[in-house]
């Protein structure tokens, strides 16, 4: 059973192309832009913005009023210090992480089913590392001093604690963003100058050949241009794993039970994909069906896409099966009561669900019809959204609910404003995406084009 | 300099392309370019351009990220604001790995991108080849091959009988 699905995958994925047969370079272009250029504002469209916007003011409100009353408005209080902030914080960066792995890592693995799929999934990961960065930024009580994170001369002659986590957060998060804004840029930069060259009306005209900046796809350009995406290809691959190590490191450099331990790196990093190649389906599916692009993202996209989703999540398994084996056989009392807490404690719930969502649910992948069907795996990738969410919010608030001191133990009840700052930042995060396919090519023109059998060169 | 800038022929497909940027290289003239919506491997070395540069300016900057990041974290912990935690070396360079790290990362990644585009000399508001009206499907579904007037072999009209010998689908001058 097990040996001939996999006999009938390798059969699917020679009947399946990457790009739908019939297409040529104009045609290729000619689709992509026009999604820009030509096609007329709908009322889904406008509709959808506008409901999105709406979550947009509320996360505006609950800001708002944050910076008016402080962070006491949040169910934070000990010993539950940290809540939805950080768990939002680590869930979004998380979610970002599968954008850059599309984008520089299958790059690097020379896998060209990545050329239909990775605009897109970097501009997913600059959004959501946008969202990301909200938590930190008025998680800080006094945000008005958020300068203090960074090393900036200043009257006081104070210096950043470089031995700290929170700052190796500060470089790594702020990197990642950078390189992340500047790779997709550069990725544009040739499609840019289509549109410029495609656009009928001046001003739009105007805007992207500002934006192209005078590209002419010149071959002396091209090279150097093939080397610089190469090389940021290269360095962004190390730096996607290192952001969310340190993050994780924001946990394991403590001495809690339950964060103290050297598996968090790696399996807060196979979280981060898993939860990102989520977002990536579900950000996909309904994008090549509204905007009838299911000749460029095909079914061999949805179903690579969800294989890497079962096998970051088999890696995430073995995390929760580890850290349970090793509370049994390390030496620790308090790991054992953590274990123990979260089998029976007052937050079994979500840990149960937890194991449902991340575990048990998404092993439904394995089934090739489930990785075929556009319906069964958005709903899924929202089951494992969930589940990762769950995930993070185990993490750090079971940990501290039960601490050293049994006189100290408390719960963490969510507050309506640590909600409407949650969905708010989903909102904002939406948003961005119907502004993204609109003013730009969701899709990347020359990579495409690329991948078309004329694109040859015959001798 | 005179009016022209040089003759472009157009061409139909990267096989074409690269079959008369090889010609051309091959009958001595050096100062051309070729242009296409997608890069094409080979295309700048059948020109006779092997060097990018790129990689060599990626690699000082990783090095000074990498420098700037250990000597701010020196600076600021051993030196201008040393603060002793129970003893411990003020130089604790494991705890700055990370910092490092990134900020190498940010100056390689910073270098490449804008090391790219200063060797191509972007951004450039205004380009010769652009006069050309038929060029503006350079950047969609076209291939264009361009002889520079400032080539010392350039000569109007043999340059352009030799171009017509590509079997181009057009050819034009290119007006300053």
């Amino acid at each position: 059973m097990q040996s001939a699905d996999t006999a009938m995958d390798m059969e699917m994925e020679q009947e399946v192309p990457v790009l739908a047969p019939g297409h040529n370079l104009t045609s290729v272009t000619e689709k992509i832009s026009s999604i820009v250029l030509e096609r007329p504002l709908s009322p889904a469209w406008v509709l959808g913005f506008v409901f999105c916007s709406g979550f947009v003011l509320m996360l505006g409100t609950a800001v708002g009023y944050l910076f008016f009353k402080g962070t006491g408005i949040w169910g934070v209080n000990v010993p539950v210090g940290w809540g939805f902030a950080i768990i939002n914080f680590v869930w979004w960066i998380g979610i970002g992480h599968a954008g850059t792995l599309i984008s520089a890592i299958l790059h690097l693995l020379r896998q060209s089913w990545r050329n239909s799929i990775n605009r897109f999934a970097e501009a997913m990961t600059l959004f959501a590392v946008m969202c990301a960065g909200v938590f930190p930024a008025i998680h800080l009580g006094r945000p008005w001093l958020a300068y203090w994170l960074f090393p900036i001369p200043n009257s006081m002659k104070y210096w950043p604690q470089f031995r700290s986590p929170l700052l190796w957060d500060v470089f790594a998060v702020s990197t990642y963003f950078t390189i992340s804004l500047v790779f997709w840029y550069t990725g544009l930069i040739p499609d840019l100058a289509t549109l410029r060259d495609r656009a009928k009306n001046p001003a739009v005209r105007m805007i992207f050949g500002v934006l192209a900046m005078g590209w002419r796809g010149s071959a002396q350009h091209w090279k150097r241009y093939e080397s610089a995406y190469l090389l940021l290809a290269g360095l962004s691959t190390p730096l996607v794993l290192s952001v969310h190590t340190v993050v994780s490191f924001d946990f394991a450099i403590s001495i809690m039970p339950g964060w103290h331990t050297t598996i968090f790196p790696p399996y807060f990093v196979a979280g981060a994909i898993y939860s990102g190649f989520a977002m990536v389906l579900i950000l996909a599916i309904p994008i090549r069906a509204v905007y009838n692009l299911k000749d460029m993202i095909t079914e061999r996209h949805l179903d690579n896409a969800a294989k890497v989703m079962l096998a970051t999540g088999l890696i995430v398994a073995y995390g929760y099966v580890m850290e349970v084996f090793l509370a049994w056989y390390g030496a620790s009392a308090s790991d054992k009561f953590l274990v123990y807490n979260r089998f029976h404690g007052p937050y079994a719930g979500p840990y149960w669900a937890l194991w449902m969502c991340n575990i048990i649910v998404p092993q439904l992948l394995w089934i090739r019809k489930v990785r075929k069907s556009p319906v069964i795996l958005f709903l899924l990738s929202m089951v494992v959204l969930v589940g990762m969410w769950l995930e993070r919010f185990v993490i750090v608030v079971l940990s501290l609910h039960r601490d050293y001191v049994p006189s100290s133990w408390g719960m963490y009840y969510p507050t309506k404003w640590d909600w409407m700052t949650y969905i708010g930042t989903l909102g904002l995060f939406t948003a961005a995406v119907f502004v993204f396919v609109r003013i730009l090519p969701m899709i990347s023109i020359f990579e495409i084009r690329m991948l078309l059998p004329e694109s040859e060169v015959k001798h | 300099m005179n009016d022209l800038f040089g003759i472009m022929a157009e061409f139909d497909s990267a096989t074409d392309l690269m079959r008369a940027a090889r010609q051309t290289h091959g009958s001595g003239y050096r100062e051309m370019d070729a242009y296409s919506p997608f890069p094409i491997e080979g295309l700048s070395e059948a020109m006779g351009l092997h060097k990018d540069g790129v990689p060599l300016v990626v690699l000082i900057g990783g090095i000074l990220g990498a420098c700037a990041g250990y000597g701010l974290q020196y600076w600021v912990s051993a030196i201008t604001y040393p603060v002793n935690i129970g003893g411990r070396p003020l130089n604790s360079w494991p705890a700055f790995v990370i910092v490092t790290f990134e900020l190498t990362i940010l100056f390689a990644g910073l270098s490449s991108v804008i090391g790219m585009l200063v060797l191509n000399g972007l951004p450039q508001p205004y380009h010769p080849v652009f006069n050309v009206q038929k060029f503006e499907r350079a950047s969609q579904d076209r291939f264009f091959l361009c002889v520079f007037a400032t080539d010392p072999r350039f000569n109007l009209t043999e340059t352009r009988r030799f171009m017509e010998g590509l079997k181009p689908l057009s050819i034009s001058e290119v007006p300053n």
